[in-house]
């Protein structure tokens, strides 16, 4: 079983990305469950979400507390929350900044500038399709046909047109390597 | 079988689809769920010939319920915690005037202190209303349980109403695959609802809820006591015609390993699959332990636990709810009706996450049994 978590932002669509995740990885023929937690329900306010992907049905519902992937939708939350918690050995992180967030943990930590993306393809400053494009170059665990398939579900007309060029641009830069 | 990735609200408002009320009021602010906004969306495309009434609280939501309902026709409403306590007052007369009403009602904790997350108080504290009870494990189970309420509920043996309760986000936000019927099998399993007695009808005039003076008010309420029970054999029959035609089966209960098992844990809803993960790991190490997983809470299965739970040395029964002074209510209910010493167990009150090392502790203490019931996940050892 791979067990994903996402810290973002209330707003910032971390909720929406663990369900596309799910929904990618079920389209990919695996078992999948995706969910918030909340802290308090407003925007701004710290959230987390959770995937589970797995060859078998998913029974367990409780939180993810030692994932294998982690991805932090806003650098901003490194102060706040302690991202890197309970993270696998050989974990992976994935983390939106323009600047060097430190390593921790001897943890990988791939940084990429999903705001910067965002806001050339989208215009506005929304990241979660840009680091889940980036999750799949980097973990290879869902693949970018499933995951664009699902945007296009999930987004209409030139919202989903843009989301996909950008996920895939995030997923190239991922594939070669990002820093 | 199509499979769908879908929260159980979603999963929830599929099966509404297909059981097609005619009116479904709702009240549809916090605290209500997105299955009043899958069932509006669902109105508004024509998905659903219905009448959608927002109403200005879940009083009135129910209340209109009960109204329409009355007319003879089938509805449907969803709430949650405040929203149900607000409820309390109609639950009783809906049940009283025996009107087939279904409700899906997410399971979350009553203020105060003010939560927005999960547990069973709430549906728990109804659970003297006259309304029949089935708690859902998952998404699945949740869009089966309302097709196979209405079914039960109309029944002309039974006419009680019915709440499938759901754990609030563990299940209501939590997407994972659900099969969603397909409709003409629906149709076939439950037809249009014909209602053969009481309902308002112009042509056949009478009145519906009057007064009731001393010499009638007991064998009313005793004749919903009656129809309780009647509904245990409805709901044996319907779930054997689901199973014929779904391919699924859903007993009172649910035994998980537990035919051998020497420690049996009993509990309600979505914790139940985290319990089966545990009992497969301690099955692993040897240990001879068990699940039953009460799906129905009313109608009582008494027999059924029984049964399961007898051959068992050690017996510990999970609440996710408490009644002062006496400790959670399955527990209670177990202990009154069985000769069974059972150890009671509080756990996840306010959406407290249940981490697997929990139930381990409570494997541990039911084998060691106190006398109190014990709060497990505590920050403090009171």
């Amino acid at each position: 079983m791979i067990e994903v978590r996402f810290h973002g932002r209330g707003g910032q669509g971390a909720v929406t990305a663990a369900e596309i995740l799910a929904k990618a990885a079920f389209e990919d023929g695996k078992y999948c469950q995706a969910f918030p937690f909340f802290g308090v329900e407003r925007r701004g306010a710290p959230v987390m979400a959770f995937t589970r992907i797995d060859d078998k049905p998913i029974r367990r519902r409780y939180q993810v507390y030692n994932p294998d992937y982690v991805v932090v939708l806003d650098d901003g939350l490194l102060e706040v929350v302690d991202v890197f918690s309970g993270i696998k050995e050989g974990g992976n992180v994935i983390i939106n900044t323009n600047n060097g967030a430190e390593n921790s943990n001897g943890v990988k930590i791939n940084k990429i500038d999903a705001t910067g993306i965002a806001l050339d393809i989208l215009g506005v400053p929304i990241v979660n399709t840009i680091l889940l494009g980036a999750f799949a170059g980097v973990t290879g665990q869902v693949s970018i046909e499933s995951l664009i398939k699902i945007i296009n579900e999930t987004f209409s007309g030139s919202v989903a047109e843009k989301n996909v060029k950008a996920a895939k641009m995030a997923y190239d830069a991922a594939k070669k390597g990002i820093k | 079988m199509v499979l769908k990735v879908m929260s159980s609200n979603q999963a929830i408002a599929e099966a509404v689809k297909l059981v097609k009320p005619k009116v479904i009021p709702v009240y549809p602010i916090t605290p209500q769920t997105t299955i009043s906004e899958y069932l509006a969306k669902y109105v508004a495309d024509g998905d659903i010939d219905a009448e959608y009434i927002r109403v200005e609280s879940e009083h009135s939501a129910i209340s209109a319920c009960l109204g329409a309902s009355g007319t003879g026709v089938r509805v449907f409403t969803a709430t949650s915690s405040q929203g149900l306590a607000l409820m309390h007052e109609i639950l009783f007369a809906a049940a009283g005037l025996r009107a087939p009403i279904v409700m899906a009602d997410a399971n979350r904790a009553l203020s105060a202190p003010l939560s927005i997350w999960n547990d069973q108080q709430d549906s728990i504290s109804e659970r003297d209303s006259g309304w029949m009870q089935i708690y859902a494990e998952n998404g699945q189970e949740a869009l089966d349980s309302v097709l196979m309420s209405y079914k039960i509920s109309e029944n002309k043996e039974v006419l009680l109403p019915t709440m499938v309760c759901v754990d609030g986000f563990i299940l209501t936000h939590t997407v994972d695959p659900v099969d969603v019927p397909e409709e003409e099998e629906v149709d076939k399993f439950l037809p249009d609802y014909n209602p053969e007695h009481a309902y308002l009808d112009p042509k056949r005039p009478m009145s519906i809820g009057t007064f009731t003076d001393p010499d009638y008010y007991m064998e009313a309420r005793h004749d919903m006591e009656v129809a309780m029970e009647k509904a245990k054999t409805v709901i044996s029959n319907v779930s054997q015609e689901f199973a014929d035609t779904f391919g699924r089966k859903y007993d009172f209960i649910e035994k998980y390993r537990s035919e051998d098992a020497d420690t049996i844990i009993i509990a309600m809803g979505s914790i139940c699959s985290t319990i089966k993960d545990v009992i497969d790991e301690l099955r692993e190490e040897g240990e001879k332990v068990g699940l039953v997983r009460v799906r129905v809470f009313r109608p009582f299965p008494v027999e059924e636990i029984y049964d399961a739970i007898k051959g068992a040395s050690n017996v510990g029964v999970i609440d996710k709810n408490f009644s002062f002074s006496i400790g959670g209510v399955l527990h209670n209910n177990i202990k009154s009706m069985m000769d069974v010493n059972a150890a009671g167990f509080i756990i996840g009150l306010g959406g407290r996450d249940i981490k697997p090392s929990h139930i381990k502790e409570v494997v541990e203490k039911t084998k060691n049994p106190s006398n109190k019931p014990l709060w497990i996940g505590l920050k403090e050892e009171q």
